[in-house]
């Protein structure tokens, strides 16, 4: 035996491909279109059939309407290890959750899996619309894998959860799609296999009803269980997973502990949409009927240097650009910083502030924002002109920043936005005699 | 020693034969019973007369038969009045007909559930098919009262009754556990199936008798294996002639070859399901 007592996932070499339909011809008309399908019966039924044909192409031109989803990943998941699985659309993080769910062939390679399993690839898969409540929680629980007499005991905590009291026997396509999600989610926290799979499906509800499904998660992820879990919040898989891999064109890039693992991703998006992100100029369209507004806002870090990613106490410069003509006097820049709760966490003033106005004809002012004790997570700045006691013209969501690594006490202790509030305030503590 | 726990599983390609996970439908047994159940439920949501239609179907057919084969056709009905003649016939023939459709479209009906989760998917073509069951009792209930109508008493018969609606599933079944899979990666048969079930209707008797067929031409319906169901279906209701046991087995037999071919063709294909649905 090589594995270890406690290994309860194991993938080796796994690969899977996918064929694409290679379009044919492309037809100019849909008359050519459809003639040619008909007029082409047996052409279709081989395009039908590769279709269906997973095997790896005999001829090279075989070769040329498949996708790697996978290629060669190998894997270890220990018991009770909550494992982070990011990467960006595509990488293949849905195709390996659906390979161990046994939901999809894998095309070559082996996984073997030691305990009762169960997936949630999305909330409320096979929901009818048609039937209530009550009876959606019966037909979705046994779809996951639950027992009828496990959904009766647990029948008043999954409503309570949902908070869907009052219409638990209305037919749920009455439901608001706030309340369709929370019941959903509902059914699949209260599962209770020994190993989860969750793709991004927190995601869902309202802000206060996220909060309340991660942290169900939390609990679940703490209570001994294994989980692998998708998302593309950084700041859930920071918190909820000790480790982490990094899928990329259906390779692992990296593997380790979550928070490094999510540094190194992060990083790399950066550099990835560096032109967008640190430079925005207002659309034409918003600033049509405007006649003083911010036309432009760029971002630095303190070294002067293009960033919209910064770390626990670190400042931030805003060059601000104005534009358009005032009638007279001087005016007030203001910025408001939201968190990705969308609270307002912070506001800046010139004018109310600093008891400084700036003059109609000044162009650009330079606005420096530090240092941050903003707890991690995503961020966004709105700006607002004040000119004689009148907001002349706000622009909401304008730049966004990212703030990562709040570890100001402990390095191992990352401070996240949902789950541990909007900033960072000094703190000691000591034993009183 | 978590090896032999039995809970332990190997996922990889699978090639060539691949047997029936008997444990896992065991396991799932429950979710057979509650997509059964959905069927049944939302089959008859926001319709003014709900399951009445079980029982309305059949009996506008048995009308429209008997006014255009019964009276103005002429078509001889072995002695029995041509009402009670179609409609032991009509009921059995339904439910074959309506399990038959909705199994063939239970995979493609249900392709959110394929592509998201796992389960045994045997148990949607068979699901759909239980369904029918319900509203085929239904309008054998309304059979009765015919037979009090006409004056037939209940033939010892009956007892084998539940054999032959057995067949009629078996076969609804079968049939749908090769059309479903085919439906997955040919969308055409969603098409086909209407001609086919309207085809196989005149092909077998349900509207007319068997002895209406000249004897040379009998043993063709022989391969058609709804007809030995239906005869024997009318004959173990209505008594008005021995059940005819040779085509019952017959019949039996060829429904058994279609289904076993069907769960293996199905078996073949399932692996593929989530991927091209």
């Amino acid at each position: 035996m090589d594995r270890s007592s406690n290994q309860i996932i194991r993938v080796s070499d796994l690969s899977k491909c996918y064929r694409i339909g290679l379009s044919l011809k492309n037809h100019p008309t849909i008359r050519e279109a459809i003639m040619d399908r008909v007029k082409n019966p047996i052409r279709n039924l081989a395009g039908l059939k590769k279709l269906a044909r997973f095997g790896l192409g005999r001829s090279p031109d075989d070769q040329e309407d498949i996708i790697w989803a996978l290629k060669n990943l190998s894997l270890e998941v220990n018991e009770g290890e909550v494992l982070g699985i990011i990467g960006r659309n595509g990488a293949g993080k849905t195709t390996l959750l659906k390979i161990l769910s046994r939901i999809t062939e894998p095309t070559s390679g082996e996984v073997e899996i030691h305990g009762r399993l169960a997936s949630l690839l999305e909330v409320g898969t096979g929901f009818h619309p048609e039937l209530t409540g009550r009876e959606n929680i019966f037909l979705n629980g046994a779809i996951l894998g639950m027992h009828r007499k496990e959904i009766k005991e647990k029948f008043g905590e999954i409503i309570r959860f949902a908070e869907i009291e009052k219409f638990i026997d209305t037919p749920i396509k009455h439901y608001s799609s706030g309340m369709y999600v929370r019941l959903a989610f509902a059914v699949a926290a209260h599962l209770e296999p020994e190993i989860l799979l969750v793709d991004e499906v927190l995601a869902v509800g309202d802000i206060a009803f996220q909060e309340k499904c991660l942290g169900k998660m939390q609990g679940i992820a703490k209570g001994g269980r294994t989980v692998l879990f998708i998302s593309h919040n950084m700041g859930a898989i920071r918190s909820l997973c000790q480790n982490a891999i990094w899928l990329d064109n259906g390779q692992i890039v990296k593997k380790g502990p979550a928070n490094e693992v999510v540094r190194d991703y992060e990083e790399q998006q950066l550099n990835r949409f560096h032109e967008s992100t640190y430079v925005i100029k207002r659309g034409p369209e918003e600033i049509k009927k405007l006649k003083f507004y911010v036309s432009r806002v760029e971002m630095l870090n303190a070294q002067g240097e293009h960033n919209t990613m910064f770390r626990y106490g670190e400042n931030i410069i805003l060059i601000v650009d104005f534009d358009g003509e005032i009638l007279e006097g001087n005016f007030s820049p203001e910025f408001r910083i939201y968190n990705e709760l969308g609270q307002l966490v912070s506001t800046g003033a010139a004018g109310p502030y600093h008891g400084i106005y700036f003059s109609h004809k000044v162009k650009r002012v330079k606005i420096e924002i530090g240092p941050l004790i903003l707890t991690s997570g995503k961020y966004k700045i709105s700006f607002s002109i004040m000119t004689g006691g009148t907001r002349s013209d706000t622009w909401d969501s304008a730049i966004g920043f990212t703030l990562v690594e709040c570890q100001p006490f402990a390095k191992s202790w990352e401070i996240a936005t949902y789950a541990e509030g909007a900033c960072v305030i000094g703190q000691s503590f000591s034993e009183v005699k | 020693m978590r090896e032999n726990d039995g809970k332990s599983i190997i996922i990889r390609r699978s090639r060539g034969w691949i047997p029936i996970n008997w444990r896992d439908l065991y396991e799932y047994r429950e979710l057979l019973y509650f997509l059964t159940w959905r069927d049944l439920k939302v089959k008859y949501k926001q319709t003014l007369l709900g399951a009445a239609w079980a029982v309305l179907q059949p009996l506008f057919m048995m009308f429209m038969f008997t006014i255009f084969f019964g009276r103005m056709a002429k078509v001889p009905s072995d002695g029995v009045p041509y009402p009670i003649f179609s409609y032991s016939g009509l009921i059995l023939w339904t439910y074959f007909a309506g399990a038959l459709s909705m199994s063939s479209n239970s995979l493609v009906g249900g392709s959110h559930l394929i592509s998201k989760i796992y389960f045994p998917r045997l148990l949607m073509p068979t699901a759909s098919t239980l369904a029918g069951l319900v509203d085929y009792l239904i309008a054998l209930g309304v059979m009765v009262f015919l037979m009090i109508w006409y004056h037939f008493p209940p033939s010892p018969g009956l007892l084998v009754l539940p054999l032959v609606v057995f067949c009629g599933f078996l076969a609804a079944t079968g049939v749908g556990l090769w059309l479903s899979a085919m439906n997955v990666e040919y969308r055409d048969i969603r098409f086909v199936i209407p001609f086919l079930i309207q085809l196989w209707l005149f092909a077998t008797p349900v509207i007319y008798p068997v002895t209406m067929l000249p004897e040379k031409y009998r043993w063709l319906l022989a391969l058609n294996p709804m007809s030995g169901v239906i005869e024997a279906h009318r004959a173990c209701i209505l008594g008005h002639k021995p059940i005819d046991w040779i085509s019952l087995e017959i019949s039996f037999a060829i429904i058994l070859l279609i289904f076993i071919t069907g769960l293996y063709y199905f078996k073949r294909m399932e692996k593929t399901f989530a991927d091209v649905i």
